[in-house]
């Protein structure tokens, strides 16, 4: 039992924190709220240059082999200055989901790629109609002589607007009809039957909504041989929590102190707003919420590779609770800085935005301590079995 | 970064294990069970104590030439854990965990060679003397004065909230021997033995229904000057160091979660039809499960600072306050999955030595005292307003 860094880890923080600091300051924010692109790929390329994209690579595949903690402390230095490079939906959700259900072509041909900057991914699986519940696909893949044809529509597909080849989820249909299978197809983004609708995203970076009508597709787009893709979405889909539930740990903590440097310069009644009590056990509950979150994204980040139920059950604990206490946060470092924490004039907002976004993605603290509930009910009555 | 224990470390776990198998009988385990108040009562606490004591384990957090068994960070964690999940009773902590870390840091040799032993193995049985009927929170305004005569000190007033007081053969207590410009200065720790003349104590029925806490009352009452721990006018300083040790011992999550562990039990039962059937239970069930689990990982990474001699600070006032605050939402909890159970009153104690059969099933006796006198938690050891008030100051700088 040892929960201290390594020496590896703490130059990571520092290397990334460090980054964060000096080149990820307001007027970079700024600039990349009003970009229809929404992130740099200069900054991608460093990100490619400092070893980032490979960190949770196979070094067989040209990846450094790092785990879910190295990266929980990369997206903590990515909240503190609210990056919005597409991090998650390319190296989090990306390369997980190739590396776990590809062939070997197809993790040689992409994961490389994906270390050295020149590929990015998004995973287009949630649908209007299924809400944040994981099972519920109505995409269709119908086999077809040459492949495979697709049809059907996804939402909120993460940064899908960068990504050279999307991930989308369908159920197999062969020759002896529907099937209750999922499969993981590789899509190219730039395809005349793809329609991608996008939009700025709150908080910063964008996502987008997609059409798929007819879209063909060759054999070998379906990653490996189409078993088991959905455990293997609600694993990816639960790393990217923990890394998410990292980055708000980050995102809070530049609240908090923001907040409290703003409640000791501003004066009114001619003392300091810290000087009364009431605004100081406000940053002190606002202190323990953030100190609470890290404990649980740290936890989550460590449970990444435990048996899926006690995986499933620290992800959701973990996103529900820090989505609780992102709420707190944001929403009393908005109240702490009255009137001035609801304009665009301070960057407040735009940090307590980025919590909103968090809540909400992949589903809020409700649906989320349900998940946690349920999980819980199977693994008391022995009905396992995944 | 690991969060399980290595060989060595599992190698102690089972002779732990072991050590409870052989010891914790099950009437001890059943009042343990059975016992709604803070703290069990010396007949259950003190057989246990005793145990530990053979074992070597008598004093978990003391240095080994005091009697301590040198255990690591991690082998504390384990033993605390397996204990809650056992449900071994509570020992003297006032006697363990308060004055004997206080006399091994700063009593004299003569207070160490005398008290320590009959510490480690139950002899003598501690109650603590700070609080007084005008000074809670604001402690150091305390009144109950010692007067130097002779060898001897004469000391009069009051203490308040004396948990065993009833029970207990020694007290110490924070006093004051003279008025310094601030209030802190002038107060001094000393050890009483509370069958000294003058001592009269009135028992407080809490909430729950429960004897636990005490007014103690001293008139007139000589105690050596021999017993003051330390310098005359230092006490605030000891007493603070003690209260350091009383909130951040750092280990109570375990507990929090057998506790929660039998409300949902409770509520998968047919006593309680089946409460968890409920939306809105088992997800409150969830909530604070979750909650439990930031707490263990706090407690955790807390536990991996001190294995490497750093200092956690501020953080054992998270820590307290958490851990109450968790505790008081489990007994609301308990009290709503037990639905009209809920209503049934049982003024009997011990509920272990009842000797007529109760209205309620006896899972459940506990639940509403529980919850009563669970109201406690957030006011004893520093209430939460004031562990608000330190993590402002000592964390933000503010």
């Amino acid at each position: 039992m040892d929960l201290n860094l390594s020496d590896e880890q703490k130059l990571l923080r520092e290397s990334a924190e460090r980054f964060v600091t000096e080149s990820y300051d307001a007027d970079h924010r700024r600039k990349m709220a009003n970009d229809p692109l929404g992130f740099s790929p200069v900054v991608w390329k460093q990100f490619a240059e400092l070893g980032w994209l490979a960190l949770p690579i196979a070094e067989e595949f040209g990846g450094l082999g790092g785990g879910a903690v190295e990266i929980g402390i990369l997206m903590e230095a990515f909240g503190r200055g609210l990056v919005s490079e597409p991090y998650v939906a390319t190296v989090v959700l990306g390369a997980a989901l190739i590396d776990r259900c590809g062939s070997t072509a197809q993790k040689r041909a992409r994961l490389p790629k994906i270390a050295d900057g020149s590929l990015k991914l998004a995973l287009a699986h949630s649908e209007r109609a299924a809400r944040f519940d994981l099972a519920r696909v109505t995409t269709i893949a119908n086999k077809t002589a040459q492949g495979w044809r697709l049809a059907g529509s996804k939402i909120a597909v993460l940064d899908g607007h960068a990504a050279d080849e999307m991930i989308v989820s369908a159920h197999i249909h062969d020759h002896r009809g529907p099937s209750r299978r999922i499969g993981l197809f590789v899509v190219p983004a730039r395809t005349p039957s793809l329609a991608i609708a996008d939009y700025p995203r709150l908080g910063g970076g964008r996502a987008c909504n997609i059409a798929l009508s007819d879209l063909h597709l060759p054999e070998d787009a379906l990653l490996g041989d189409g078993d088991g893709a959905l455990p293997a979405i609600e694993w990816a889909v639960d790393r990217a929590m923990a890394a998410l539930g990292a980055e708000a740990v980050g995102i809070m903590q530049t609240l908090l102190e923001t907040t409290l440097e703003y409640t000791k310069i501003r004066k009114q009644f001619g003392r300091p707003l810290s000087a009364n009590q009431v605004i100081r056990h406000r940053l002190a509950d606002m202190a323990m919420q953030v100190d609470e979150a890290r404990s649980m994204a740290l936890r989550a980040a460590l449970k990444v590779d435990a048996a899926p139920v006690e995986r499933a059950r620290a992800a959701s604990g973990a996103k529900a609770k820090i989505g609780k206490c992102a709420r707190f946060v944001g929403e009393q470092s908005i109240q702490l800085h009255g009137g001035m924490g609801v304009t665009e004039e301070l960057e407040v907002g735009a940090y307590f935005k980025r919590l909103i976004a968090f809540d909400t993605l992949f589903g809020g603290s409700a649906h989320h301590y349900r998940r946690h509930a349920m999980l819980g009910r199977r693994q008391v009555d022995g009905l396992v079995d995944d | 970064m690991d969060l399980s224990f290595n060989a060595e470390e599992r190698a102690f776990q089972d002779e732990v294990r072991g050590f409870i198998a052989k010891n914790l009988s099950d009437e001890m385990k059943r009042a343990t069970a059975l016992t709604p108040s803070v703290f069990s009562d010396p007949d259950i606490g003190m057989a246990w104590q005793r145990a530990l004591h053979r074992q070597g384990w008598g004093a978990p957090g003391w240095p080994v030439e005091h009697g301590g068994p040198d255990w690591t960070p991690a082998q504390r964690w384990i033993f605390e854990t397996e204990c809650a999940r056992a449900g071994v009773p509570n020992v003297n902590v006032m006697g363990v965990k308060m004055v004997g870390p206080v006399i091994i840091g700063f009593g004299s040799d003569a207070q160490k060679n005398f008290y320590l032993p009959r510490i480690l193995s139950g002899e003598d049985y501690w109650c603590q003397g700070y609080s007084e009927p005008g000074s809670g929170s604001d402690l150091s305004s305390l009144k109950t004065r010692a007067v130097r005569d002779g060898d001897d000190y004469i000391i009069n007033g009051t203490k308040i909230w004396t948990t065993h007081a009833h029970h207990a053969n020694r007290m110490f207590a924070l006093v004051r021997t003279s008025d310094g410009p601030r209030q802190q200065d002038g107060i001094s720790f000393i050890l009483i033995d509370m069958k000294t003349p003058g001592i009269t104590t009135r028992p407080i029925l809490t909430i729950g229904g429960d004897h636990e806490v005490n007014q103690v009352f001293f008139d007139d009452v000589r105690v050596a000057v021999a017993n003051r721990v330390g310098e005359e006018g230092k006490g605030w300083t000891y007493g603070k160091y003690l209260l350091e040790f009383e909130r951040g011992s750092g280990i109570a999550s375990a507990k929090l979660r057998e506790g929660l562990k039998a409300i949902a039990e409770l509520a998968e039962s047919d006593l309680t039809g089946r409460a968890i059937d409920s939306p809105d239970i088992a997800m409150r069930i969830s909530e604070v499960e979750v909650d439990i689990d930031a707490l263990e990982m706090t407690e955790l990474r807390v536990l991996s600072a001190l294995q490497t001699g750093q200092n956690p600070g501020a953080v054992s006032s998270i820590l307290k306050l958490r851990n109450s605050e968790i505790r008081q939402a489990v007994t609301r909890l308990g009290a709503d999955v037990i639905g009209h159970d809920a209503l049934a009153v049982e003024p009997m104690r011990p509920l272990y030595k009842l000797n007529h059969t109760p209205a309620t099933p006896e899972d459940m006796l506990t639940v509403v005292p529980e919850y009563l006198n669970g109201r406690a938690y957030t006011i004893f050891g520093g209430t939460s307003e004031i562990q608000r008030d330190i993590i402002a100051k000592m964390m933000l700088g503010i």
